[in-house]
């Protein structure tokens, strides 16, 4: 029985599942920020509320706007605060700035998810037609195209994570089944006594390997109940700790929910890993 | 039932263990090689086990090559030959029952059968009442005979004794030598290697003396004579 052999694997195995759940959270996330897309027009801080109201009524009648969430200065700061409410620092330096920095905003929906780009193009022309020309616009940024950066990034973030993970769980794979082997080839030194007496009253092959066999494989099976013992606990503090960036996706929901897939794959790669390490283990050391 | 065909040994350093050795073995045949440590009786014994293979010549088991058996198919060989050592080779945390037992487990034989043949067996070599004793609990004639044991319980066809007798003192020795003549005598090839002088005058078989990996003599009813 070899602790090393199973906590190594359990780790490598550990990552294999982190990887998976971590490219269903990413994929979710991509998901809802693509639900999420809509238009954000933040206003300059000196916009006049009638200015804005007026906006408004011109937007609601228009037939691709679904709906126009009006969020006035103090709404705006209130949920600023919400938000922030576990960040002393950036609460302290906003009272230090005495006046409310946040501009108001509008959160516009289109009906259809084709239409934003013309939406936040009339945003920009539009207001520049109904302001005096003299007069500087009112709104400070548009931030469709924002999103759009953001989608493309996380795409690339899922690409790369991707690959990072493939490359790490590939390495710690490796270093689990060689640990694995040096246990096994442990165990054969130990037992060569018996082995040698096996071999003189004529013991079969596989009776002499099936041992050794079953122990690795014993051993990557562990490895794989444990690590998906210790995903739960890791699937959870990541949800937490990742709240204020991602809110709404619970990645232990996630998991629990998927147990049965998550667990399966972490037991077959655990048999797989034990088998074909102390399989070459017994080639290589156990000379019959 | 065994024929050596000018088997030599050469090891890569030049050593010469056998050279152009050439005999037969005879069914139900009790042979004995004598000779000097080096002389090659031990070389000899493990090319029988297939442990060994020669350099140069055939070494053959009922008219099939020992040497040219598939791998994977040596195991069942080894099961038709049975062997003891200078060093016994038991297993120290098995008891005698249990050492004996295992040569059976190994060949795959059932339960019930393991159950009535191992305490049959161990009361051949007299150690019926020393069943359950672990090695270390017996004496060196006594482990012996547990090795005895372990080597017949599968009824080989031959039994392969790299000096038995090496480690025990005379008695001991009279009384192994007793025990290999009774299952000689029940049909069984014994191939013994030796350098008591005792123990072969007084089975007068036939006595094969090596000296420096060849054949010097091969007496029907030798003496011990070096």
């Amino acid at each position: 029985m070899s602790f090393t052999a199973v906590f190594v694997s359990a780790i490598a195995l550990f990552i294999v599942g982190a990887v998976i759940i971590g490219n269903a959270f990413l994929a979710a996330s991509l998901t809802e920020i693509k639900d999420k897309v809509d238009v954000n027009v933040y206003f300059l801080t000196t916009a006049s509320e009638a200015d804005i109201l007026n906006l408004k009524k011109r937007l609601d009648s228009l037939p691709e706007i679904k709906s126009v969430e009006y969020v006035n200065r103090e709404e705006a700061l209130r949920r600023f605060v919400a938000r922030n409410s576990g960040n002393s620092l950036l609460l302290q330096s906003l009272e230090e700035l005495g006046e409310n920095p946040l501009g108001a905003t509008f959160n516009i929906k289109a009906n259809e998810p084709g239409q934003y780009a013309s939406i936040a193009d009339f945003l920009d022309k539009g207001t520049k037609v109904t302001m005096d020309q003299s007069e500087p616009s009112i709104i400070d940024r548009v931030n469709y195209s924002d999103n759009k950066i953001v989608i493309e990034r996380l795409k690339a973030l899922l690409a790369g994570a991707d690959k990072l993970g493939f490359a790490i769980g590939l390495t710690l794979i490796i270093m689990a089944a060689l640990v694995t082997a040096s246990t096994i080839r442990l165990a054969i030194y130990n037992f060569r006594q018996e082995i040698s007496v096996m071999r003189l009253v004529g013991a079969g092959n596989n009776f002499i390997r099936g041992p050794f066999i079953i122990s690795g494989t014993l051993y990557g099976l562990m490895g794989a109940i444990l690590a998906g013992i210790l995903l739960y606990p890791a699937s959870f503090w990541v949800t937490v700790a990742t709240a204020t960036f991602f809110g709404g996706i619970d990645l232990t929901i996630y998991y629990v929910s998927n147990l049965g897939q998550i667990f399966m794959v972490l037991l077959l790669s655990g048999i797989l890993l034990g088998m074909v390490s102390s399989y070459l283990a017994v080639r290589r050391y156990l000379s019959i | 039932m065994f024929t050596f065909d000018k088997v030599s040994k050469i090891y890569p350093n030049t050593s010469t263990a056998l050279s152009e050795v050439s005999f037969k073995v005879k069914p139900k045949e009790f042979i004995s090689f004598v000779g000097h440590s080096g002389a090659g009786k031990t070389t000899l014994l493990k090319m029988i086990l297939a442990e060994e293979y020669p350099s140069a010549g055939e070494v053959l088991f009922e008219n099939i090559n020992i040497h040219k058996i598939r791998r994977d198919l040596i195991p069942e060989y080894r099961r038709r030959i049975g062997t003891i050592f200078q060093d016994f080779r038991l297993l120290p945390a098995k008891t005698a029952y249990e050492n004996v037992a295992f040569a059976m487990e190994v060949a795959g034989k059932a339960d019930d059968v393991i159950e009535s043949d191992v305490p049959e067996v161990l009361e051949l070599v007299g150690l019926a009442d020393k069943m359950w004793n672990f090695p270390h609990q017996l004496s060196g004639g006594e482990q012996q005979r547990v090795a005895i044991a372990r080597a017949i319980i599968n009824q080989p066809d031959v039994l392969v004794a790299d000096e038995p007798t090496g480690n025990l003192d005379p008695i001991n020795t009279y009384d192994i030598v007793q025990i290999l003549k009774k299952i000689n005598d029940l049909g069984t090839t014994v191939i013994l290697a030796t350098h008591n002088k005792g123990v072969v005058d007084f089975l007068g078989r036939r006595v094969i003396t090596m000296e420096k990996g060849r054949v010097l003599r091969d007496d029907l009813t030798g003496k011990y004579s070096l």
